[in-house]
């Protein structure tokens, strides 16, 4: 990869790193190769800007379904564990 | 925004470590929540998900003294939440999984001619801040289709925001895993998205 022109073979090899390259877990070198790709493909920064969004847009799904409202039975379970922590805790 | 609900989970669970009032509930009312969403996305029934929330809360609390670093407390949390929901594996669970391969994902822009890929115009999808109705439906609908393995990091990486590490260390898989599968996995939902797109253009809704 790295020549800075559209070029067959070398788009699949940027593929398959770019979420690695989103999430910053590359060398600086690879990251250095695939921006050098990027520069001279537009079709691989149109996907990356997909991908990209794509996190995003999973990121905002957080939250959706709610569960039921905790009974009291159910706190009161929780709460009597907690407490047990704390007494061992501060023994 | 990732960073400052990772500094708030931490300061909760401090909280929690010194009894300080209010603590107790305000742990459940966040942890909850993410413990129902992430079994829920793994194991599919929402039944199952409010007992994990609640066996995993339970054990949390049980086992407090255990949780050496505060920092870790989101990880420690999921890996309890992890366990109790393979307890309730249902016997679909252990279908074989359905692998995704990259070549599946890869657009057709390799041809010899250089001709132009086929690329949705993703500028048309309305704000995150907007994301409302069929948008979230199809994400959400995305998400779920995907094979468990890859749901299941999907969702600590991509919606609770742990890191690759951690990943690892509450699924027992390696980094490398976790790489891989959170590619293919958002490949998978970035393929479904546009297919949402294209189909929203010829219809007239983008």
């Amino acid at each position: 990869m790295g020549t800075g022109k559209h070029e067959k073979g070398k788009c699949r090899d940027v593929f398959a790193l770019l979420s690695e390259y989103l999430d910053r877990e590359l060398t600086p070198q690879t990251c250095a190769e695939i921006e050098a790709h990027l520069a001279g493909c537009p079709p691989c920064i149109e996907f990356l800007n997909s991908l990209k969004r794509t996190v995003r847009l999973c990121h905002d799904c957080e939250g959706g379904e709610k569960p039921r409202p905790l009974t009291s039975e159910q706190r009161d379970k929780l709460m009597a564990a907690y407490r047990t922590y704390l007494s061992s805790n501060r023994a | 925004m990732a960073a400052s609900d990772t500094r708030d989970e931490v300061a909760l669970a401090r909280n929690l470590i010194a009894g300080e009032p209010g603590a107790f509930d305000r742990f459940v009312e966040v942890f909850r929540s993410k413990i129902f969403h992430y079994a829920q996305t793994v194991c599919g029934r929402r039944e199952d998900a409010e007992e994990v929330a609640q066996d995993t809360l339970l054990k949390v609390f049980s086992n407090f003294g255990q949780l050496r670093e505060p920092e870790r407390v989101k990880a420690w949390v999921f890996r309890i939440a992890r366990n109790e929901c393979l307890m309730r594996r249902r016997k679909s669970v252990f279908a074989p999984t359905q692998e995704l391969s990259l070549d599946d994902f890869l657009p057709h822009q390799d041809q010899d001619d250089g001709r132009r890929l086929e690329i949705a115009d993703w500028s048309a999808l309305p704000d995150d801040q907007a994301l409302r109705g069929e948008l979230r439906e199809t994400v959400q609908a995305a998400i779920q289709k995907l094979p468990e393995i890859y749901r299941a990091v999907m969702t600590l990486r991509d919606i609770e925001e742990l890191s690759t590490e951690e990943t690892a260390d509450v699924l027992e898989i390696s980094v490398e895993a976790v790489k891989t599968r959170l590619h293919r996995a958002r490949l998978s939902v970035r393929q479904k998205l546009e297919e949402y797109m294209k189909g929203a253009r010829a219809g007239g809704r983008l």
